[in-house]
């Protein structure tokens, strides 16, 4: 088990290299003027612009220039805006010049809002979605089944964005029934943190649970026609222990895959719900600097978005493993 | 459940004897279907009191095709003891048949009607509460294929301790220990280590021995063996057959085992019910059936089996193929199969089901055909070939 978890973790630590490298390439050794790109084109001016370019090492060798991003990363850096020496701790990942803030601030401050939302939503999806697909799966053919499924299914057809408005719009402002959407840290007040994500995690949770309750229904449908869930009937074991026992531990296998792509790219930025329901997250910080196309903010967040790519593939397959012991084998 | 109480014993007996003078009654009326094959349920080829009664089985199964008749009439008992082997093709009946037993069809979808006794208490019409206690603790079954059949993500130790603690409320210690002495029971060696691994850590014959093991764990009455050596190594059919005969003459238990292979039949069985398409057609004990079978079908499984000595034999099978069950021929199910049936005036193969009668007109060897000279065309056709 250990072995397994040390391999994986090399493996997955390789493949945030991997992206590190990918990522700097594409803004720095692609044929564009980062310093231009940086320095933005509307205030930029020809002293901002040299500054920017001596800062960035612009003119030094390629690898170089990696070795200071990536130094930058983990050991910090320093950068000099307007005259002033700003100090970018580690872990570093750019100084945004158009906020006149270091991007790894700019992101720790959005972090929170964007993990309590997608906290929430997680815990939202996998408990209604598989207990409604489990349901079906149990059922399956009767009428109950087909209502789920074909509700699941008019739900998830209508775009999200439309109905995500229409919920704020109706629910939160015309009859106010729920709470407005607003991010309060949890710990200035756990209520005002809790009412103000309510909202946004039941329309997040309820839409995309229709897509969890249809691979839960599939997969639960094949597992319990396998031939050791008839093995656990004929022990004598209730329905119930059969199906939320010994079904489900087979049954949530492919779910846990998908939900692990779900979270990282939640937490990447759910940019709709945030925007929406007015959440200072990720998503619209990321929004924000591809508005104004501030660089270092863009590189950091897209770096952010995969390592927690690669953290949640590596927990999926912790997660994998502890459920199926004949993973570790292989 | 317990054993039936000597009361009980006794009405069965008088229920019996009832049922004979009710037969004696119509003999005289001519033959009835129905008491006969009564009596042939009721009573045990071997006659002694049986645990497990089967009277008069009908399973259905409605599609959109239209309804399967799985299982039609099917009548057989097995006393504490002793092991009756089902035999048939596959799509015989002869699983949905035990399936029934355990009541584990979908109620929803399934049609059983007749009675299943098990040591006088009836279980068709159970609530799913009452048969869940019944499931695993009086009847307990052994599938075919243990690799599927055990679940990949749990420890044996785990699957056999939860099935002890279905019936028992015990501790997991408790139970952890009698899975222990389970394993041991089945010649499982180093029980111990054994107890913490998964199913796929098992060899296949390892694995079986942990199902049976599974199975026993709470003292069954009655062991339902599906194919219980299918999936197996020949040279661990043999091991596990020893183990299942051992078993029972240590426990007492009834088997039923279901199987293809006559050699296992000749091995285990007491008494032998052979199935075609959902009906008995030949039922009495392994003596009678394997040594004088009275039934074309029962023949052509014989002369099916292949042997070593005749080298330049090539094999005999059964020629076509099983009948669908959605639309069986009229008149004997086995009609378009068997080679004998012009031997029977006029068209009675095709235009009547034969009914199970007795072959010598008494005895409890009972067959389900129309020929007249069974017996001597077995002796001077089949019985040459067979060696």
């Amino acid at each position: 088990m250990l072995y397994f978890v040390a391999r994986r973790l090399v493996s997955a630590l390789s493949v945030v290299l991997v992206t590190l490298i990918a990522t700097f390439a594409l803004f720095f050794i692609a044929p564009t003027d980062p310093a231009a790109a940086i320095c933005g084109d509307r205030n930029c001016t020809q002293e901002r612009y040299n500054e920017i370019k001596k800062n960035l090492n612009l003119d030094q060798p390629k690898v170089q220039q990696f070795a200071e991003y990536t130094a930058g990363i983990f050991a910090g850096r320093t950068f000099e805006t307007s005259g002033v020496i700003q100090d970018c701790n580690a872990p570093c990942l750019g100084y945004s010049f158009k906020n006149d803030r270091p991007v790894t601030q700019m992101i720790k401050d959005r972090l929170p809002v964007t993990v309590s939302l997608v906290a929430g939503y997680a815990v939202l999806v996998l408990t209604i979605g598989v207990f409604v697909g489990s349901m079906a799966a149990k059922r399956r053919g009767t009428l109950g089944d087909r209502a789920l499924m074909s509700s699941t299914l008019i739900l998830s057809s209508v775009p999200y964005y439309i109905v995500a408005l229409m919920i704020s719009l109706y629910f939160t402002i015309l009859y106010p029934i729920l709470p407005r959407g607003g991010y309060t840290p949890l710990t200035d007040n756990a209520g005002k943190w809790f009412a103000g994500l309510l909202t946004p995690w039941l329309v997040l949770g309820i839409y995309n649970c229709t897509a969890y309750a249809r691979y839960s229904r599939g997969s639960m449908v094949e597992t319990l026609s396998e031939d050791y869930i008839r093995t656990a009937r004929a022990k004598g074991l209730s329905d119930r222990k059969v199906t939320y026992k010994h079904a489900l531990r087979s049954g949530m296998i492919p779910v846990i895959t998908i939900f692990g792509l779900d979270v990282a790219g939640s937490l990447a930025g759910a940019i709709f719900t945030e925007r929406i329901f007015d959440l200072p997250g990720l998503g619209n910080l990321v929004l924000q600097s591809l508005e104004t196309y501030d660089l270092p903010v863009i590189m950091g967040t897209v770096l952010v978005a995969s390592v927690v790519l690669v953290a949640m593939n590596f927990i999926v397959d912790v997660a994998y493993s502890l459920i199926d012991p004949r993973v570790r084998l292989s | 459940m317990t054993t039936p109480a000597p009361e009980d014993r006794k009405d069965s007996m008088a229920e019996s004897a009832g049922e004979q003078a009710a037969a004696a009654a119509d003999a005289k009326r001519g033959p009835s279907v129905a008491t006969r094959e009564k009596r042939a349920g009721l009573m045990n080829p071997s006659g002694e009191t049986p645990y497990l009664v089967v009277e008069d089985l009908t399973v259905k199964f409605p599609t959109a095709d239209g309804v399967v008749s799985a299982v039609n009439g099917l009548s057989y008992s097995v006393p504490l003891g002793r092991t009756l082997s089902i035999v048939g093709e596959s799509g015989s009946g002869k699983s949905v048949s035990s399936m029934a037993v355990m009541g584990l069809h979908d109620r929803k979808r399934t049609q059983i009607t007749g009675s299943i006794r098990l040591g006088g208490d009836e279980l068709i019409g159970l609530s799913e509460n009452d048969l869940m206690k019944v499931r695993g603790d009086a009847v307990a079954m052994v599938f075919q294929d243990p690799q599927s059949s055990l679940h990949p993500l749990y420890t044996i130790g785990n699957q056999i301790s939860e099935a002890y603690r279905v019936h028992h409320k015990v501790s997991k210690d408790v139970a952890k220990k009698r899975a222990l002495e389970m394993l041991d029971l089945v010649g499982i060696p180093n029980p111990i280590r054994r107890f913490g691994q998964y199913p796929h850590e098992f060899s296949g014959g390892m694995r079986q021995r942990a199902m049976i093991a599974m199975g026993l764990v709470n003292d069954p009455k009655l062991i339902i063996a599906d194919e219980p050596t299918t999936a197996l190594d020949v040279t661990v059919q043999a091991q596990i057959l020893d183990l299942l005969n051992n078993l029972q003459k240590e426990f007492g238990s009834a088997i039923v085992l279901i199987t293809h292979d006559l050699g296992v039949v000749a091995e285990m069985a007491d008494d032998v019910l052979v199935m075609y398409a959902g009906r008995c057609v030949e039922y009495g004990t392994a003596e009678d059936v394997l040594a004088n079978p009275r039934m074309p079908y029962t023949w052509g499984l014989l002369e099916s089996i292949p042997t070593v000595s005749a080298a330049s034999e090539k094999l005999r099978p059964i020629k076509g193929l099983p009948p669908s069950l959605l639309n069986l021929p009229s008149g004997c199910s086995f009609n378009p199969r068997c080679p004998y049936k012009d031997r029977v005036k006029g068209e009675r193969c095709t235009t009547d089901l034969p009914d199970l009668l007795p072959v010598d007109g008494a005895g409890a060897h009972t067959s389900r055909c129309h020929l007249h000279d069974k017996a001597s065309i077995y002796e001077t056709e089949v019985l040459p070939r067979l060696s």
